[in-house]
């Protein structure tokens, strides 16, 4: 890379002009999230970059209380709960309606020196018994989960039912609404410091068992790293595990064809009920449904990436790709036992190339720790994002239900265009009416609703730039580089890539990313966007996406390699490619921008570089 | 013929304890074909031929008497009294036993047409280890027929008369009597591709890869420096390949379709930047330099070629020198607790 003067930066977060018919766009979102002028000297001195790795597509106004739930509950661990010594928090805000995001680390030597003692009392409890702080963990966030699952909204009666008189209760469905909303709001943000209570010190010590490997040995493939701590018995595996499991079954019920013939899932439901012996394999998908269905198609961050639950499309189009194998003679399985045995082996071989008994107890000090907190790291997904964020945006959904039959929403899915601030006066404007049984303004809702759907379309067609403000002379910050996988040497590619016309067309047929799974492979090029495009992806095909979510896992099991434009070596992406031993890309920046469906491309996992072989 | 005095031994015959008979070199290629490499096939003419050689015509009294009198400070009195053992070995013919043998070997190695092969001396293994060995060790490459090496056998001898072996065996204080040497005879591979690997990084020492380069034709042209090579980096335990730099190979060495040696070609344009390896090959190499470190116990230095079969061959393993002797710097600071790992690494960021 040459050396640039350093006057190269991104555009200020002021400069950046809302899409034509979008210059409204900032009424959607509540004033705290917005650049302005209050902050304007801290903010244009700052390097944002887009998270597109949690959020892709614009926010949608509900949706922010996913973002906002990291934004607090994330950062507070770093900065009031273990004080961790070099790091400030990771803040937020939205441009055109897309989550930018910039982490700060704390260079006082004096100030740092202060939090030491701090961070090793408190994350020092936390390390010390982590086995038994994680089960009580898993206590916590499936009773949180049992708890939202209680949640119920239902329409408005005309008249309240006599239990109501019964009972003596004294509070009314109303009431019941107005409760049961402000207790959906807690669950969600109870759920989100669970998240976060273990995920800073998770990653912590995995980065710090990485450092020691590459400081021992230069260059050290990231995937080898991550063989050595990962473990198999994945949660966010399980769900694929079942879809394999009815692909057996209907092999055995001799109803393969029911699963084959149909494209839609309702068609594969009634031809199952229609068939002989059906009944079973309906009954065991039913069991396999809760919890392991209830898995997002998307990251679980966004309600409009359903789950398995309410869409069965990805899981039986997986179906029908592991029946057609199995047909083969093919093995489905994934190889449990040597991914196993290799994690022992190569954690051995390179603790043997050691040149210290000192560095070999290192090593095992720090590959022990980072064994023991990759089972919440790995799992956690899945009890957060999927499990329970999924089941959050249907009680959301709920809720829009009970809207609509109140005629205040056109359809349920409009609760989205509203903020949660906003819900609230929604709901007291709709319980006013039925109250008083006099006019409420649902037209007030449904306009504003129709033109927030104008202005979202506006943004959704809008490219957001990888970075703005300030970039930063090198990227060090922990969770810049590991959770969207963003480097230094990637920072100078977007500022090459915009110095031309400003944006990342036209760009060179290489780019480049984390080489996040070994291998090469060639192949035609399927660029996807959106989770409703996956049934799109053909045999060998290379899957270009912006991100991967685990939900896309049996799409693994077709392609021959995968590219994403954000993500690093702990990425979904990442994971699941090395699991599937197919050669994998990720935080290219700009794969889906610059290579079209049907093009040639060369995957090299090894070098980190994809090449669009012909055009 | 009893084994121990036979004038030839097969390579596959060979291994580390027959280093006395045959020499580090030649021991060390039986040693790999033990371990199941595939090495080009050969045989050694023993130290116990040389030593038939040496009697029979006695050439070590002619040398013992030759020597007496020599100041090893006085380079020209060397010389003059290694020209005169040479010019004295040049005349001799082969006793006619060890010519017998060393012509059946070459017929059973060509197996009908004459087989070009490599004449080379190979030391005894105490000397190996030392790097003031350069001039005892003579290699004719591309050899055909059975009186051409019978030839260059006997050129091989008259090369452990040159100044430097002289001065050499007089510094070590080695006996005339006590001094003798082995001849490897190794059929010549028609290389594809060739060229050398590390089982370390020769850069920085890192022990975790494999580093290979290689170049089209046969591996002279990258040894001599003619050539900027390939260079593939593979992790030596995962066996990943994580590198691969391609070189602008101007020129390759390639056997002279004539008979005779090696030729020296131009490299087509359009071939002179496509690698020398496919990745598949880079990562079979590392298998195999990891497989003989692992035997040999110390890091390697490894010479191979790829035939037109895509066949890989070692040429030559003998232990890594540089980095090998260096000590090896601690990583991390030695901690009490995972914990204050975490914190060291948070506060390196």
């Amino acid at each position: 890379m040459t050396s640039e003067p350093a006057t190269r930066t991104f555009p200020s977060p002021f400069d950046v002009p809302a899409p034509p018919g979008a210059e409204d766009w900032r009424r959607l979102y509540p004033e705290y999230y917005l650049f302005s002028e209050e902050r304007r000297d801290f903010e244009e001195n700052k390097f944002w970059f887009f998270d597109g790795l949690h959020n892709p597509e614009p926010i949608y106004p509900f949706d922010a209380i996913m973002t906002e739930s990291w934004w607090v509950f994330l950062n507070q661990f770093l900065t009031r709960v273990w004080q961790v010594p070099p790091a400030s928090g990771i803040d937020q805000r939205l441009v055109n309606g897309y989550l930018y995001v910039s982490p700060t680390t704390i260079d006082d030597p004096a100030e740092i020196e202060q939090r030491v003692p701090v961070f090793l009392e408190r994350a020092g409890q936390y390390y010390a018994n982590w086995d038994e702080i994680y089960d009580k963990w898993i206590v916590k966030a499936e009773d949180c989960i049992d708890r939202l699952r209680k949640i119920e909204f239902e329409p408005l009666p005309d008249l309240e039912p006599i239990e109501t008189v019964t009972s003596v209760r004294g509070t009314t469905s109303a009431w019941d609404i107005v409760h049961r909303y402000d207790e959906l709001l807690e669950n969600m943000h109870e759920m989100a410091c669970y998240h976060f209570e273990l995920n800073m010190l998770g990653y912590g010590a995995f980065m710090t068992f990485s450092d020691f490997c590459k400081t021992a040995f230069p260059d050290m493939p990231d995937q080898s790293i991550a063989r050595m701590v990962g473990g198999v018995d994945i949660l966010f595996f399980r769900p694929d595990d079942e879809v394999r499991k009815l692909s057996r079954l209907a092999i055995e019920l001799g109803l393969a064809d029911a699963v084959l013939d149909n494209d839609d899932p309702d068609d594969v439901l009634r031809a199952m009920g229609a068939a002989e012996g059906g009944d079973r394999w309906l009954a065991a998908l039913e069991e396999a449904k809760d919890p392991w269905f209830w898995f997002s198609t998307g990251t679980g961050y966004c309600h409009q990436h359903r789950s398995w639950i309410d869409d069965l499309t990805v899981p039986f189009g997986a179906m029908q790709g592991y029946i057609t194998k199995l047909q083969a003679g093919e093995s489905i399985d994934r190889p449990l036992d040597e991914i196993l045995r290799e994690r022992e082996r190569i954690a051995s071989e390179y603790r043997e190339l050691l040149p210290t008994d000192d560095d070999r107890a290192a090593f095992d000090e720090t590959l022990a720790l980072a064994r023991k907190v990759y089972p919440y790291v790995e799992n956690h997904n899945f009890y957060v994002e999927h499990w329970h964020h999924s089941m959050f945006w249907n009680k959301v959904r709920d809720l829009g239900r009970v809207f609509q039959a109140g005629g205040f929403l056109v359809d349920s899915e409009d609760i989205f265009y509203l903020h949660r601030y906003e819900v609230h006066e929604a709901l007291f404007d709709m319980l006013t009416a039925w109250a008083t049984t006099n006019p409420g303004r649902p037209r007030y809702w449904q306009d504003e609703i129709a033109e927030r759907k104008r202005i979202m379309e506006k943004l959704r067609a809008w490219a957001p730039p990888p970075a703005l403000g300030k970039p930063p002379e090198a990227v060090t910050e922990a969770a810049t580089v590991m959770l969207w996988g963003i480097t230094t040497d990637m920072v100078e590619q977007w500022l090459d890539a915009q110095g031309g016309n400003g944006d990342a067309d036209g760009g060179p047929a290489a780019l480049n990313g984390f080489a996040a799974s070994p291998g090469v492979a060639e192949g035609p090029a399927r660029v996807i966007t959106a989770v409703d495009q996956l049934d799109q992806v053909e045999l060998g095909e290379i899957l270009v996406c912006p991100i991967t979510a685990p939900s896309w896992a049996p799409v693994f099991a077709k392609i021959a390699g995968a590219v994403s434009d954000v993500g690093g070596i702990m990425s979904h992406a990442a994971i699941v490619s090395r699991e599937y031993g197919l050669p994998a890309v990720v935080g290219t920046g700009f794969g889906t921008r610059q290579i079209e469906t049907g093009q040639r491309v060369r995957v090299d996992g090894n070098e980190g570089t994809v090449t669009v072989v012909d055009e | 013929m009893n084994a121990a005095v036979a004038h030839i031994r097969w390579l596959e015959e060979c291994d580390a304890s027959s280093a006395s008979v045959v020499g580090g070199k030649c021991a060390s290629l039986g040693e790999l074909i033990s371990i199941g490499m595939a090495v080009p096939p050969g045989f050694a003419v023993t130290t116990h031929a040389h030593d038939a050689f040496l009697s029979r015509h006695a050439v070590r009294e002619r040398e013992t008497e030759l020597l007496q009198a020599v100041d090893y400070d006085a380079v020209a009195e060397v010389t003059k009294a290694s020209e005169r053992l040479r010019d004295l070995v040049e005349d001799l013919e082969l006793p006619e036993e060890t010519a017998a043998a060393v012509r059946d070997a070459y017929e059973r190695l060509s197996d009908g047409d004459d087989v070009p092969v490599a004449v080379r001396s190979s030391a005894l293994a105490e000397d190996l280890s030392t790097a003031s060995f350069a001039g005892q060790l003579q290699t004719y490459l591309w050899v055909e027929g059975a009186d051409a090496v019978v030839e260059h056998v006997r050129r091989c001898w008259s090369g452990f008369f040159t100044p430097e072996a002289l001065s050499y065996r007089h510094r070590q204080g080695i006996a005339a009597e006590d001094a003798r040497m082995s001849v490897g005879v190794q059929q010549m591979v028609p290389a594809r591709s060739a060229g050398v690997l590390f089982t370390l990084n020769p850069v920085n020492g890192d022990r975790s890869k494999i580093v290979i380069e290689s170049t089209w034709g046969v591996g002279e042209a990258l040894v001599s420096g003619e050539v900027d090579p390939d260079r593939f980096t593979v992790d030596k335990v995962t066996l990943d390949l994580l590198s691969t730099v391609i070189g602008n190979k101007q020129v390759e060495h390639r056997p002279d379709p004539s008979g005779g040696g090696v030729v020296v070609g131009e490299i087509e344009a359009d071939r002179r930047s496509l690698p020398s390896l496919s990745g598949e090959e880079a990562v079979a190499l590392a298998r195999m330099g990891k497989a003989i470190e692992r035997h040999a116990g110390q890091p390697q230095d490894i010479e191979w070629a790829i035939d037109a079969d895509g066949e890989i061959l070692v040429l030559q393993a003998r232990a890594e020198t540089v980095w090998s002797q260096r000590e090896r710097p601690p990583t991390v600071e030695k901690k009490g607790s995972a914990l204050e790992y975490v914190l060291a690494d948070l506060l390196n960021r």
